[in-house]
């Protein structure tokens, strides 16, 4: 099916703010203002975007600790989120929460998650309430090569199916666990789907570096779980990451020149717009206002979060229980 | 009033609470007992009899009988509350939170502070606990102080049917994680409950169950019993004990342990895990802390051994704190003058 021009406007948006907040998040934790840990989403648009372009805000998602693209992809606010990362009390989780564990339930984003293979359980609990509630709703918990491995995703995957939870897998298989590479890792030959096929789902797979593929890919999926009592599904999808695992990661573990490969011949942004111009859908003037747009956007995030409220020690004792 | 057993109080509370609320939804492994078997669902319905009969008025969405899936057990609880249900969790051994402490620890207690406070998990983790059956080390123990422990999680240990009726009730009601501890022994206890089905008892309110100038005892659960009966004997003699109940060890009713510290400048505490960073020993470095002007004997600590929960009757009888020991650590404070 074809996208509208707005529908394509938005979701070229949302990638490139995705990209640019990554991009920018580099550069600044190299100042040694932001504190922490940060996993960027650099090279995995693509799927955030072609996931959540499809959901409502009654659909729920959890996320990682490489979570920023999921976040933004659903709708977190940019300049909350910037400020939460760098340890405002005016960002989303006020300053409490940090780059890995960004949330917003009213959005329907359950949370980034520090603990690898944590999400999965937790989004048969939400793909349950949907199934519940009966209004077609999902819960779509995001996975990688890593976390796929994890006993949590197994009881996950084996909990969805006989509770018939409307609950999707997505497997974002950018081929590195931390530091180590997926073919030795991931035990069935690096093939994640066939897995959760094992567990008795309808599986899906798609390309991670290709809008549309991941777009088309997850309509199926999603028509296929919003029907009550069809239960869960699993989708793989082959993606690249741009950065290491974490900002500081000094990446021996990669090839010679495979960054420069993977950014000139995987980079989801250049082959959507590749792909648009081609076709003439979108004009390369139309994207250069939102490349221009968006840079603008990432800059007043980062202003707003420098100049914004520092926490207090008081913050400290504050949002643990709601009474007690 | 009616007269029932613990496990009942259980029982009819959720059932209550299920009535009362469509979104209070329960899960855990053998919950309803028998699907996908000959005998169908509810052969057994939930081996401590706390769920007999849900099943089959409830349905399937809202009674979720789950594989033997601790860690997926607690995350879908997480997810539950997260999604606007009210899940209540049921671990069959409170032993099991080894396999699901992730999902306890790191997801659902922290929640509400990891996302600033603008969101709530309103999940009941119900687990049977406590020695006496001679089930030796991985199905008997006391896990009290290491959820205790855990900031964002209230721990509940209801020490008679009618505290069960009452802090249940709150458990359910409560928009915070609770952990809620019922001891297996505890089980069969009969005692009065009251009707009212709105009968709530608050967190961190403990219960003074025998009163007393001389000595004040503190505990919960199972202990609780054998402090009573300590109590009684001393009265015999003329020596008078506070007996308190915490109900509650999260939050911790520290001003019921003071003010009767304050009179009786002798305190015991009975606590049915391990020595090492317990309860007892918390409680006694509060009263050191706060009470020390008042004290009149050093604060002592009952607990067992620092040992893995033994099997054979002698070595579990042995292990547990029982009313001999409790009685030679009251006898002991009284002897300071």
């Amino acid at each position: 099916m074809q996208l509208s021009r707005d529908a394509l406007l938005r979701a070229y948006r949302q990638m490139k703010v995705i990209r640019e907040f990554e991009e920018r998040l580099h550069v600044d934790i190299q100042t040694g203002e932001i504190a922490g840990f940060t996993h960027l989403y650099c090279g995995q648009e693509a799927v955030a975007v072609g996931v959540c372009e499809h959901l409502s805000v009654e659909d729920k998602i959890v996320s990682t600790h490489r979570g920023h693209g999921h976040c933004l992809a659903k709708g977190c606010d940019v300049n909350g989120m910037m400020k939460e990362i760098w340890g405002s009390r005016e960002g989303l989780c006020k300053g409490k929460g940090g780059s890995m564990h960004i949330a917003d339930v009213d959005k329907g984003m359950l949370g980034a998650n520090g603990i690898v293979g944590a999400g999965a359980p937790i989004a048969v609990g939400a793909g349950i309430a949907a199934k519940i509630d009966g209004k077609g709703h999902v819960a779509i918990t995001f996975s990688g090569d890593g976390a796929c491995n994890q006993g949590t995703t197994f009881e996950a995957m084996n909990m969805a199916v006989v509770t018939k939870a409307a609950t999707i897998f997505v497997f974002e298989n950018n081929h590195y666990s931390e530091h180590t590479g997926y073919k030795y890792a991931v035990g069935t030959n690096g093939d994640i789907a066939s897995r959760a096929e094992a567990f008795g789902m309808k599986v899906w797979r798609g390309d991670g570096t290709d809008f549309f593929s991941v777009y088309e890919t997850m309509r199926e999926v999603l028509e296929y779980v919003r029907v009550p009592g069809n239960g869960p599904a699993a989708v793989e999808f082959d993606t690249e990451r741009f950065f290491g695992h974490f900002e500081g990661d000094p990446q021996r573990y990669r090839g010679p020149g495979e960054i420069d490969r993977i950014r000139a011949e995987r980079d989801c942004i250049k082959k959507f717009r590749d792909s648009v111009t081609q076709a003439k859908l979108l004009s390369g003037a139309d994207l250069d206002a939102i490349d221009a747009e968006v840079l603008e956007a990432i800059e007043e995030s980062v202003r707003q979060a420098k100049a914004a409220d520092r926490p207090t020690a008081e913050d400290v004792l504050t949002d643990v229980y709601i009474s007690y | 009033m009616a007269k029932m057993m613990y496990r009942d109080a259980v029982l009819t509370t959720i059932a209550e609470e299920m009535e009362r609320d469509e979104n209070v939804v329960m899960l855990g492994e053998d919950i309803v007992g028998g699907m996908g078997t000959a005998g169908g669902p509810e052969a057994i319905g939930g081996i401590w009899s706390t769920s007999t009969g849900l099943f089959g008025k409830f349905g399937a969405d809202r009674v979720i009988d789950t594989p033997i899936s601790e860690s997926a057990i607690m995350g879908a609880a997480a997810g539950l509350a997260l999604s606007g249900k009210r899940p209540i969790a049921e671990l069959m051994f409170a032993d099991f939170i080894g396999v699901s402490l992730d999902q306890i620890w790191n997801q659902i207690a922290k929640f509400r502070y990891m996302f600033g406070g603008k969101t709530k998990c309103p999940a009941v983790l119900r687990m049977a606990y406590g020695a006496g059956y001679n089930a030796a080390a991985q199905h008997s123990q006391a896990v009290h102080q290491i959820l205790t422990g855990m900031p964002g999680l209230k721990v509940v240990m209801p020490s008679t049917p009618a505290d069960v009726k009452g802090l249940l009730r709150t458990a359910i009601r409560d928009d915070d994680p609770v952990v809620f501890l019922e001891h297996k022994a505890l089980y069969g206890m009969k005692g009065e409950v009251p009707d009212d089905p709105d009968y709530m008892i608050p967190f961190g309110h403990a219960r003074l169950s025998r009163a007393g100038q001389d000595v004040t005892i503190v505990s919960t659960g199972l202990l609780l019993g054998f402090c009573e009966s300590v109590a009684d004997k001393l009265a015999a003699e003329g020596i008078g004990c506070d007996v308190i109940d915490l109900r509650t060890t999260s939050p911790l009713d520290e001003e019921a342990i003071l003010d009767s510290v304050e009179v009786t400048g002798r305190l015991v505490v009975v606590d049915e895990a391990p020595p090492r960073c317990s309860l007892g020993a918390d409680i006694c470095a509060l009263v050191a802390e706060k009470a020390f002007a008042s004290l009149k004997a050093p604060p002592l600590s009952v607990n067992p051994p620092h040992t893995p929960i033994p099997f054979a009757r002698e070595l579990e009888s042995a292990y547990l704190p029982s009313a001999d020991k409790i009685e030679a650590a009251v006898r002991k404070v009284l002897s300071y003058r």
